[in-house]
């Protein structure tokens, strides 16, 4: 259990910090994407179903749907 | 130079928030609302979960405040974007078979289980705002798969939006007329506990939330999608 979350919770980090860093904006999107999905299913583990259902279709799919509508509309990659 | 003052900013402030955090005495003992919530919420609201009976009962005037806030979100959305003219039609790539049989096959059951998230919101974990936005993900995953067949029916979406806004004022207004005189009262007989029929006005309300949610998000979606 305590390594399942220690995992989740460096996988996070990871992702977060990676999606600072890549000049893709795409996949700084999928990163940051990969964030909410991990951060809901560490919100069931803390028995709290209702905010993971929360954040996983909203922090996961609509907020990454908007983003890449977003980047579909202007540049993909960083100067 | 940018990134790494982002990234000093970013240390500083994870630091003061663990030092802040640090002084909350986490799961020592229950405040004093929340005991009374969680001893006395199951006779009072009829609801089997608990998060339900506050959000829907003891704060429901809060979750109208809510469902304003992202109905005017959605309006000055509209708003903005209706000021842009649209573009000539870029020219997309058809999507594979596969890809469009598989979005065709996925999209009803997603929809299905937003309406069970949502119906079944006073029994299981979910309610209105999770019903409606895994809704608002199958129309998202429509228009990403197959979106040059399909489009949301947009006289269906504004009808379901205000009439579920509708029925959430007026079934609080009928509280405030009928029995204890207030906002929002449970009028209706709470009914057998842990059945779907139960918890007096929360499944309704929820319902109507879930369709103004679900709608709502979905035509944010369509909007963004029609612009770019």
């Amino acid at each position: 259990m305590i390594l399942i979350v220690t995992f989740l919770v460096i996988a996070m980090l990871v992702a977060a910090v990676s999606a600072y860093f890549f000049h893709d904006l795409l996949s700084a999107v999928i990163a940051s994407c990969m964030v909410s999905l991990i951060a809901s299913a560490l919100f069931l583990f803390l028995h709290a179903p209702d905010v993971a259902m929360a954040e996983a279709s909203i922090g996961a799919a609509l907020v990454t749907a908007v983003f890449v509508i977003a980047i579909r509309r202007t540049k993909r990659y960083e100067e | 130079m940018r990134k790494i003052i982002g990234i000093i900013l970013l240390i500083i402030i994870a630091w003061g928030i663990i030092i802040s955090l640090q002084k909350i005495p986490f799961g020592t003992s229950r405040a004093k609302v929340a005991d009374y919530y969680i001893n006395n919420g199951k006779e009072e609201t009829g609801a089997a979960n608990i998060v339900t009976s506050i959000v829907v009962s003891y704060r429901s005037f809060d979750t109208l405040g809510e469902v304003t806030i992202l109905f005017l979100a959605a309006i000055g959305l509209g708003a903005v974007l209706a000021t842009i003219k649209r573009k000539e039609e870029r020219k997309t790539e058809k999507a594979s078979l596969i890809l469009f049989t598989g979005c065709r096959f996925l999209f009803p059951p997603i929809l299905l289980f937003g309406a069970y998230i949502f119906i079944h919101g006073h029994l299981t974990p979910g309610g209105g705002f999770q019903g409606g936005a895994i809704i608002a993900s199958a129309f998202v995953l429509m228009y990403l798969g197959c979106h040059d067949k399909k489009k949301i029916n947009e006289t269906g979406s504004i009808i379901s939006e205000s009439l579920g806004g509708l029925v959430f004022v007026v079934i609080g207004l009928i509280g405030l007329a009928v029995g204890a005189h207030y906002f929002l009262n449970n009028f209706l007989p709470k009914g057998e506990f842990n059945t779907l029929l139960s918890a007096g006005i929360i499944p309704i309300i929820y319902i109507a939330i879930g369709f103004k949610v679900g709608a709502e998000l979905s035509k944010i979606i369509d909007l963004l999608m029609e612009e770019s």
